[in-house]
């Protein structure tokens, strides 16, 4: 029998790993926009799952609306990133210090 | 606790999802990274599955991996990415990394107290399809929610678009209204020569 606290704990697990993948990639940034997508990933774990074990079509409804803005927030996140890369030529995040006084 | 299909079902869909999430912020390469980020959205779709909520489960699928993973392996693949330099602080920074995630994991378990939501799953919450339930609470209770989400893709199409136009100087095209209407006299230019003998002449005093 799956119980509400499988999925809790597994969407806790999901977000501490995305967490620590933000902590560990600071330099790329694609590996961040996927850590990034992952931690919403692990939200829209929580909120399903509520929303099957609650009864309640809400939290599906938002589930919807998460990934409308995920997928909006990673095209243009990605197209910033091709636009820095094209002026730049790199996507370090190192040496992305243009507004540093 | 007797293990039940489902249960089997979701431990291994579970391991699957961890494996491949740590896959994906410890591989080298992104373009691996990229692909196991398409694993675990797959798996997420499975494990949804097992939650009866097949509207989501689709959608995932659709649009995460049909788009937006699609989207990412070509930024991935067009971008020459030397990724040397940035592994740099790999190390340095994983054991902060992992103690951060071990603390928040365990402040999140202990917080949402595990024992008190081991509630079982309700009967199959409104009847028959859960596309039919989805779509009443949202074409009756966030109908403009709904229309906003749509806007706002609408605004993030036009800002990808305008983010990555460029003119360039300098660069052929053809007009094809301009081909269609061309006419017999924009390419032939009948030249009047004066006859032959000149030319020789003109070479001779070349020479």
């Amino acid at each position: 029998m799956i119980t509400l606290a499988h999925f809790i704990v597994l969407g806790a697990v999901l977000f501490c790993i995305s967490v620590a993948g933000i902590f560990i990639n600071r330099k790329n940034i694609i590996i961040l926009l996927m850590a990034i997508e992952l931690m919403l990933l692990s939200v829209n774990m929580n909120f399903v799952a509520f929303s099957r074990y609650l009864g309640d079509a809400s939290g599906q409804v938002f589930v919807f609306f998460i990934l409308t803005v995920a997928a909006a927030e990673s095209a243009i996140g990605l197209a910033i990133l091709v636009v820095l890369f094209r002026n730049r030529a790199t996507i370090n995040v190192g040496e992305i210090d243009t507004l540093k006084g | 606790m007797e293990l039940t299909l489902n249960l089997a079902l979701f431990y291994a869909f579970a391991a699957v999802l961890v494996v491949a999430a740590l896959g994906v912020i410890s591989v080298k390469n992104s373009v691996h990274a990229a692909l196991l980020l398409v694993l675990c959205f797959f798996t997420t779709a499975a494990l949804w599955l097992l939650m009866q909520a097949e509207f989501l489960a689709i959608a995932l699928v659709l649009v995460y991996v049909g788009a937006v993973m699609v989207l990412f392996l070509f930024v991935v693949m067009m971008l020459d990415i030397d990724t040397e330099p940035l592994r740099e602080g790999f190390i340095r920074y994983l054991p902060i990394g992992l103690g951060v995630a071990v603390v928040m994991l365990a402040e999140m378990i202990g917080l949402i107290g595990v024992k008190s939501l081991a509630i079982p799953a309700p009967a199959d919450p409104g009847g028959a399809s859960n596309t039919a339930w989805l779509g009443n609470a949202l074409f009756q209770n966030f109908l403009l929610p709904f229309e906003t989400a749509a806007v706002i893709l609408t605004v993030a199409v036009i800002a990808a678009i305008m983010l990555t136009l460029r003119k360039r100087a300098n660069t052929k095209y053809e007009n094809p209204a301009w081909q269609v209407s061309v006419q017999a006299r924009d390419r032939i230019r009948i030249v009047k020569m004066p006859s032959s003998g000149q030319g020789v002449a003109v070479k001779e005093a070349a020479q």
